[in-house]
């Protein structure tokens, strides 16, 4: 506990801004993966505990698109459409099948898929930790705001994060796709009484959920180190900003994922062996609380 | 005590004696470490199952308790000079607690939601595990050994058969505890919770409370199969309480069949098995039992005891007919 730090830090404005950076960071690569998560709970039923994992494999398939093509807004895309398309294989395969049966099935699938994906990443990428480094473009001397540092590719994550916030409201809220999908959230039998093809409605949006975390991945890429398994850590936190925020809502994995972000940061200079303690004591007071979320307006699932 | 249990407790006794003529049938060590395990993780499964197959609550975080236990008996016995017994019961009494917290704030959620809470909690302890180093030893786990003092006079479980013994008899005692306590009119209160919780709670049942109360029970026999499991290996792992060891034992009483009391025991042997196969021919262990874990859940869909328990039905079809 260092509560002297936190307040200097308060009140220095240079330090505002950097803690402010790294929380957005966190918080946006966070909403990614907990904005899948959310997305697919809400419209299929099923908590995916394999999310983590295709946030594991975007990183690594950014990280070889990377050192193939050079280019990194290319290999963030193609981790993106990587991801998306293992999605589909995976739910169509596999999860599929366990959509009707007991959670204990779901489980497992979700528990094989883990066991198995880090043992794939081990075998193709090895298992010692791997680092992309900055890549080229964004080698820019950082932006000083207020006299804070703000690293170029920092910008770079949270704008990206962002517009994809934005397309996700506009298309979930304005338009024909968002409609059907969240009407497949209310009522799936209706949906396919009405001629919609839910088959299908629950493929995209499980392949769409899935290329948002393999995104997430290649974001994370070039500021995190990657190893196997380091896809569980972020889908328990995603898991706990979904709580926060709504299980079901991406507006509450938005305001969750900032939340849980800047608590990070800032908590890393006022009480560093106590940050987890705080992501979890939020989450209890929550579920206390307002079992269903800041922004749930759905009762408990 | 009802004459139903008379016949449970013949069956504990028949398997004591069978376990005890084990050492003279197959003298290797490897026979009795593969019991001993089987006790540990015999417990720690169906204490699982109180939750899954009688509560129809699927608990992802069960191995919260199992590495709690394991480090609550290791440092009890490491850091005090209380008796084995003693610090057993210690393990007990903290897992208890730590599931009542745990369970107050989980136990109100339905299925999915209620896995992963349990689930992040888990992870919880076990980040609480490997920050807290000057306790606990943080990634090494609980190093030096944990002393296997003599107790009541001249029990002394460092001699290996002795160890058996112990092993041997504290885990079918907690089978037959559970036992016990699933066959109360506590026990069919849990299976009206799982079958249909509104009903329960128009006759006056408090879901709640039972559920909770499933909850801690379960939390409790899980940590005495972390203890023996600290025993045999002489050490606490933050692995104990890591989330693959709820996956296992998830696993393992899927695999062995959740409708059948026995079940997870049978589970927890075969993926023992499995396990040891796995391990003595490939460095990818989750490789292989991520596909192992795919054709039990996606090809059978069911337990193994749920098979023999069809075939039965099936031969005697003339006389059971539903």
């Amino acid at each position: 506990m260092d509560p002297i730090a936190l307040y200097e830090c308060l009140t220095s404005m240079s330090c505002i801004v950097t803690q402010t950076s790294t929380g957005l960071i966190v918080g946006s690569l966070l909403f990614l993966v907990a904005a899948g998560l959310t997305l697919i709970f809400g419209v299929l039923g099923v908590i995916n505990f394999a999310h983590g994992s295709l946030y594991m494999l975007g990183a690594y398939i950014a990280l070889s698109a990377y050192r193939i093509t050079d280019s990194y807004i290319l290999s963030a895309v193609i981790a993106g459409a990587g991801v998306g398309l293992f999605s589909v294989i995976f739910e169509r395969f596999f999860m599929r099948r366990v959509y009707q049966a007991e959670v204990l099935l779901q489980l497992l699938v979700c528990y094989a898929l883990i066991l198995i994906m880090d043992d794939a990443v081990k075998i193709i990428w090895g298992a010692e930790f791997q680092s992309m480094g900055m890549p080229a473009a964004f080698q820019a001397p950082p932006l000083f705001i207020f006299d804070g540092i703000v690293p170029v590719f920092y910008v770079f994550m949270i704008c990206a994060a962002a517009v994809i916030a934005l397309v996700m409201w506009y298309v979930l809220t304005r338009t024909r796709i968002g409609k059907v999908v969240r009407a497949a959230a209310h009522n799936p039998t209706m949906t396919s009484v009405l001629g919609l093809n839910t088959t299908w409605i629950y493929a995209g949006v499980f392949a769409f959920g899935g290329a948002l975390a393999g995104l997430a991945g290649a974001l994370a890429a070039p500021v995190r180190s990657m190893s196997p398994g380091m896809g569980f850590s972020i889908l328990i936190e995603s898991f706990i900003v979904t709580v926060i925020g709504g299980m079901g809502s991406v507006s509450g994995a938005l305001v969750g994922a900032l939340l849980i972000g800047l608590v990070r940061s800032f908590g890393s200079i006022g009480f560093p062996l106590f940050v987890e303690g705080t992501m979890f004591l939020a989450m209890a007071l929550i579920l206390i609380l307002k079992p269903s979320g800041l922004l749930g307006k759905e009762p408990r699932p | 005590m009802n004459n139903g249990f008379k016949k449970e407790l013949l069956i504990g006794l028949a398997a004591l004696a069978l376990l005890a003529a084990l050492p003279l049938l197959s003298p290797g060590r490897v026979t009795l470490d593969f019991v001993i395990r089987l006790a540990a993780l015999g417990v720690f499964a169906t204490s699982l199952n109180i939750l899954v197959g009688y509560g129809g609550m699927v608990s992802f975080g069960h191995a919260m308790f199992f590495g709690g236990g394991a480090y609550t008996f290791g440092l009890l016995m490491q850091r005090t000079d209380v008796s084995i017994p003693v610090a057993l019961l210690g393990a007990i009494v903290f897992c208890s607690m730590l599931a009542l917290v745990v369970g107050m704030i989980c136990v109100k959620l339905k299925e999915i939601y209620f896995s992963f809470l349990t689930l992040a909690f888990q992870m919880l302890i076990h980040s609480v595990i490997i920050t807290w180093t000057a306790l606990t030893g943080g990634d090494q786990g609980l190093m030096g050994g944990i002393p296997r003092r003599p107790f009541w006079g001249g029990i002394n479980v460092a001699d290996p058969n002795t160890l058996y013994w112990f092993c041997v008899i504290i885990g079918v005692v907690s089978l037959l505890v559970m036992r016990y306590i699933l066959q109360s009119p506590f026990g069919y209160t849990l299976r009206m919770v799982r079958d249909n919780a509104d009903r329960a709670r128009f006759l006056g049942i408090d879901v709640w409370r039972i559920r909770l109360y499933a909850f801690i029970l379960a939390g409790a026999f899980a940590s005495i199969g972390g203890s023996l499991m600290a025993l045999f290996v002489s050490g606490a792992y933050p692995e104990f309480s890591y989330w693959t060891m709820s996956g296992e034992a998830v696993f393992m009483i899927m695999m062995g069949g959740i409708n059948v009391f026995l079940g997870p025991i049978i589970g927890a042997g075969l993926l023992n098995i499995f396990n040891d196969i796995i391990t003595r021919n490939t460095e990818y262990h989750g490789l292989a039992l991520g596909v192992i874990v795919l054709v039990f859940a996606l090809g059978f869909k069911r337990g193994i005891t749920d098979f023999v328990g069809q075939l039965f039905n099936t031969l005697t079809k003339k006389r059971v007919q539903p």
